[in-house]
């Protein structure tokens, strides 16, 4: 292996460990304003008027009146206000904000603000949404053709829940107006420019009004892309209008019910079979966005791109869908669209090899894509596809196939077993030409006098090791010590826009630009001056360009690759389900640091296997989400899944910085398909079709079986 | 309204006093008052052990006592602990293996670390995991975190 790749200590590491990184609840509260949210209890309602008790002497209460610019969180559509306009569209909206020295009366306040509505019909059931704030399609080859011509025609639904993306700091802003007029914003964050323009907007002002930091993060997964820009905008408005600084940390409850989450899913397919080879989908996508709109186009488009899994399939028909209800906007969370209709392509080649009479992985490895084949929507695999390797990596580290046949076998005792698998990609970097139309990515090296170096970018360490892995790059190049290299959290004022923390880009986009700029840098270096130098974000030569009006090229560069096996065993008298062992295979390309890797890995693994088991978040018939606690949604425990065995199979992608793709996401998007494949073999081979699958929904399955 | 009681206890070996009310949480009193900002809040209910401190020597969430109950008691924090040994063990180990990524909830999880090895010097794995399970981390998935403990056990031998 490449020695980049060999660990070191992290960074952050001293800093966290030991306590001292200040995290942005823990500035001191002297002379800071706490702010308190005033949601919304309706899912849909006129707002007719807020009554807010008398004030003491300090006390400030805010809203809409009180934005001095546009109303509007700009995050893809301009649909998302800062503070609700004349109506509430779910509960949990953000009405106006309590200001004020001290939390407790501050809160008491809050509470004792009287709304008063006009009820208005709000929309929960998805299903019978009809309002679509998105909608694509794409498709190639004769589909109907297809159909006529099959053997066998399928014709399934599968549906996916809300995941809470569970971040153990909540969100939380903070905003600080200057002496010079400028507004300094800074908190728990992804993505600072995004939140940098967001306030040009709602506060009136030219970008140079406002200077926004990344503080350190306490996890993120994506639910910190979209949501701390409106909560930013939030403190924001108050600190503008009250003169002084204001922070809001979000209380847990709150956070899980009003901030974004993964979109809740329906996804149909149809298939048309020939022999052992699928030849036809026709697949409709559709997803829960929630109130607003927000982050959802993309999240669909990545959703829809992946429908069709990671098999050549001539025909195809892709229709998605984001509605509209009264429900809280969902957003990003790792794998970004792409967990749901994996799951749905995954679970549908189960099926189908089941009543083939056929072995489903070979099954699978039958309609596998290789490399050159064309992609989903008419790109090219440039790079090698390798699958097959990495399947018969995990028959090794787990006895799969062996297993996999010994638990075929009827079982009828309390316990019973199962072991599934499942195949999926992840497309590293922004869909489309993103990176090159939108993102136009730029990143800069300082270096200083003393022959020290700063990486300046806009990147944010949330957990996953920038702050080391783009030292790691810089070093390297420059042939330095790697103390000598650094790298802070990003401010606005200082660092160009290199682009969000976003869609497992930083390391293989970011990463590559900074050792572009490392070489220049070398080259350039003058000892005892201070130099700077910049890189610009270049699209690969090999790729095709992307329309995002036909769905067709090439809506990524490269694709990461992962085999996924859980095993596990069902209590049939509890319902419960223990993961014997979790088995993933990782192609992300040369691995940037091992542990940093593997810690990616594993964190994203045990979060898909809570996703696929106990991860169960509703709200009901009125649109109120309930489980909004640590009691109610419960997250895997250090007991839950000891055996957990990631490995890494490297193919090197050109364009990457020393090999490296995209990582972040990957680990996820595989799991809820394998580990509903095992359940559906412990329970005796009846079609499952939804995730979390809870030890309710076993019991629910036993009983049918008896019933 | 009687006058409010003044409660005494040693904060991370000094002694220390509170005159608020009694019925004050510790989390909040360590963060605001002591500015031990190491002590997290990830819940407030006492169910992510982000918050969690020792308290003559066990293991407790913070954000579940109220002052009036730490009277007389001997209380460390992260800010505390770091000045120790074990922590320095157990510091080494956490660092080798990459355990700490967001980092929120890690003075909880070495708090957890030090109770338990402090009752379990020699901790098998299922102890370890045991000992760990009441502190969420979600960044992780848990193994650095739980081989970076049995490290730290078998490099710290006769410190716990
Ligand atoms: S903050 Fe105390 S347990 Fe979560
Ligand atoms: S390191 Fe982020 S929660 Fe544990």
């Amino acid at each position: 292996m490449d020695t980049i790749s060999q660990s070191v200590v992290k960074k952050d590491h001293g800093p966290k460990i030991s306590g001292r990184s200040i995290y942005v609840a823990d500035y001191p509260s002297e002379g800071v304003l706490c702010g308190r949210l005033l949601h919304s209890r309706l899912a849909r309602a006129r707002v007719l008027r807020v009554v807010v008790p008398e004030l003491p002497e300090g006390y400030y209460y805010v809203d809409a009146r009180d934005v001095p610019g546009d109303n509007n969180v700009n995050i893809v559509l301009d649909d998302m206000p800062v503070f609700c306009r004349d109506t509430v569209e779910y509960i949990g909206e953000a009405i106006g904000m309590l200001c004020g020295p001290d939390e407790k009366l501050v809160e008491r306040l809050r509470d004792e603000c009287r709304v008063e509505y006009e009820e208005l019909e709000p929309v929960t059931d998805l299903r019978a949404a009809t309002e679509a704030f998105f909608s694509y399609s794409y498709g190639h080859g004769d589909v109907d053709r297809a159909f006529a011509e099959a053997d066998r025609v399928y014709d399934e639904e599968f549906e996916t829940g809300y995941q809470e993306q569970a971040y153990i700091e909540p969100q939380g802003m903070m905003a600080e107006p200057e002496e010079d007029g400028r507004m300094y914003v800074h908190g728990s964050a992804q993505c600072v420019y995004y939140i940098h323009n967001a306030l040009t907007r709602v506060l009136g002002c030219g970008p140079d009004g406002v200077r926004v930091y990344q503080d350190v993060t306490g996890g993120a997964f994506g639910g910190k892309e979209d949501f701390p820009s409106i909560l930013g905008c939030q403190v924001a408005v108050a600190a503008h209008s009250t003169g002084k600084p204001v922070r809001c940390v979000l209380d847990r409850r709150e956070d899980m019910e009003c901030t974004s989450k993964r979109h809740p899913s329906i996804c149909r397919y149809r298939a048309a079979v020939k022999g052992n080879r699928v030849t036809a989908l026709d697949i409709d996508v559709v997803f829960d966005a929630g109130a607003y709109s927000t982050l959802s186009a993309v999240v669909l488009q990545r959703g829809i791109i992946a429908a069709p899994g990671v098999y050549n399939i001539p025909n195809v028909r892709v229709r998605g869908r984001a509605l509209k209800t009264n429900t809280v906007p969902c957003g990003a969370y790792r794998g970004f669209g792409a967990p749901q209709t994996f799951f749905a392509v995954e679970m549908l080649m189960e099926h189908i090899a089941r009543d083939l009479g056929l072995d489903a992985l070979a099954f699978r490895e039958a309609n596998l894509v290789r490399q050159g084949d064309r992609t989903s929507t008419n790109g090219v695999y440039h790079f090698p596809v390798p699958l097959p390797a990495m399947i018969d990596e995990i028959d090794r580290a787990c006895s799969y196939r062996k297993k996999r046949l010994e638990y075929a076998a009827e079982q009828s005792g309390r316990w019973r077993r199962g072991i599934g698998i499942s195949l999926d990609y992840h497309g590293a970097g922004f869909t489309g030409s993103g990176e090159r139309d939108i993102i136009k990515a730029v990143a800069k090296l300082h270096k200083y006098r003393d022959g020290t170096v700063e990486i300046l970018a806009s990147n944010g360490e949330i957990g996953q090791g920038v702050r080391t892995t783009f030292p790691k790059i810089v070093a390297r190049e420059l042939g330095l010590p790697l103390d000598r290299v650094f790298f802070c959290h990003p401010d606005t004022a200082r660092v160009p826009d290199s682009g969000p923390t976003v869609a497992s880009r930083s390391l293989m986009v970011v990463g590559e630009l900074l050792r572009r700029a490392a070489i220049r840098l070398k080259a350039e270096w003058v000892n005892g001056e201070e130099q700077e130098v910049e890189e610009h974000y270049r699209e690969p030569e090999f790729q095709l360009p992307f329309s995002l009006d036909r769905f067709e090229g090439d809506a990524y560069p490269t694709y990461a690759w992962a085999v996924t096996a859980i095993e596990l065993e069902v209590d049939t008298w509890t319902g419960n389900a223990k993961v014997l062992g979790a088995y993933a295979d990782f192609d992300v390309g040369t691995p940037i640091d091992l542990n940093v890797v593997t810690g990616q890995m594993e964190g994203g693994l045990l979060q898909g296997i809570g996703y696929s088991s106990v991860e169960k978040m509703d709200h009901d018939a009125a649109g109120r989400i309930r489980s909004n606690s640590f009691s109610d949604y419960l997250i895997p425990t250090a007991k839950d899944v000891p055996n957990l065995k990631c490995m890494l199979h490297v193919e090197e992608y050109p364009e990457g910085p020393y090999g490296a793709k995209g990582a972040g996401e990957l680990p996820l998007v595989g799991v809820p398909a394998a580990y509903l494949a095992a359940m559906e073999q412990a329970l005796g081979g009846r079609g499952l079709r939804h995730v979390p699958f809870t030890a309710e929904d076993v019991i629910g399955a036993l009983a049918k079986e008896e019933g | 309204m009687d006058r409010l009681q003044e409660i005494r206890f040693v904060l991370n070996g000094k002694e220390a006093s509170y005159t608020g009310s009694a019925a004050d949480r510790l989390l909040d009193v360590l963060r605001e008052q002591f500015r031990c900002t190491g002590v997290k809040c990830g819940c407030r209910e006492g169910e992510c052990g982000a918050c969690a401190v020792l308290i003559d020597g066990l293991l407790r969430n913070s954000c579940c006592v109220a002052m009036g109950a730490v009277e007389g008691t001997s209380i460390v924090t992260i800010e505390g602990y770091r000045e120790t040994a074990r922590f320095a063990v157990l510091d080494r180990a956490f660092a080798q293996l990459s355990a700490v990524q967001c980092g929120f909830c890690t003075p909880g999880m070495i708090l957890a670390a030090e109770a338990l090895l402090s009752a379990h010097p020699h901790p098998t794995e299922e102890e370890i995991r045991e000992g760990l399970s009441g502190n969420l981390c979600r960044c992780t998935g848990y193994n650095a975190i739980v081989n970076a403990v049995k490290s730290a056990a078998e490099e710290g031998e006769g410190l716990w």
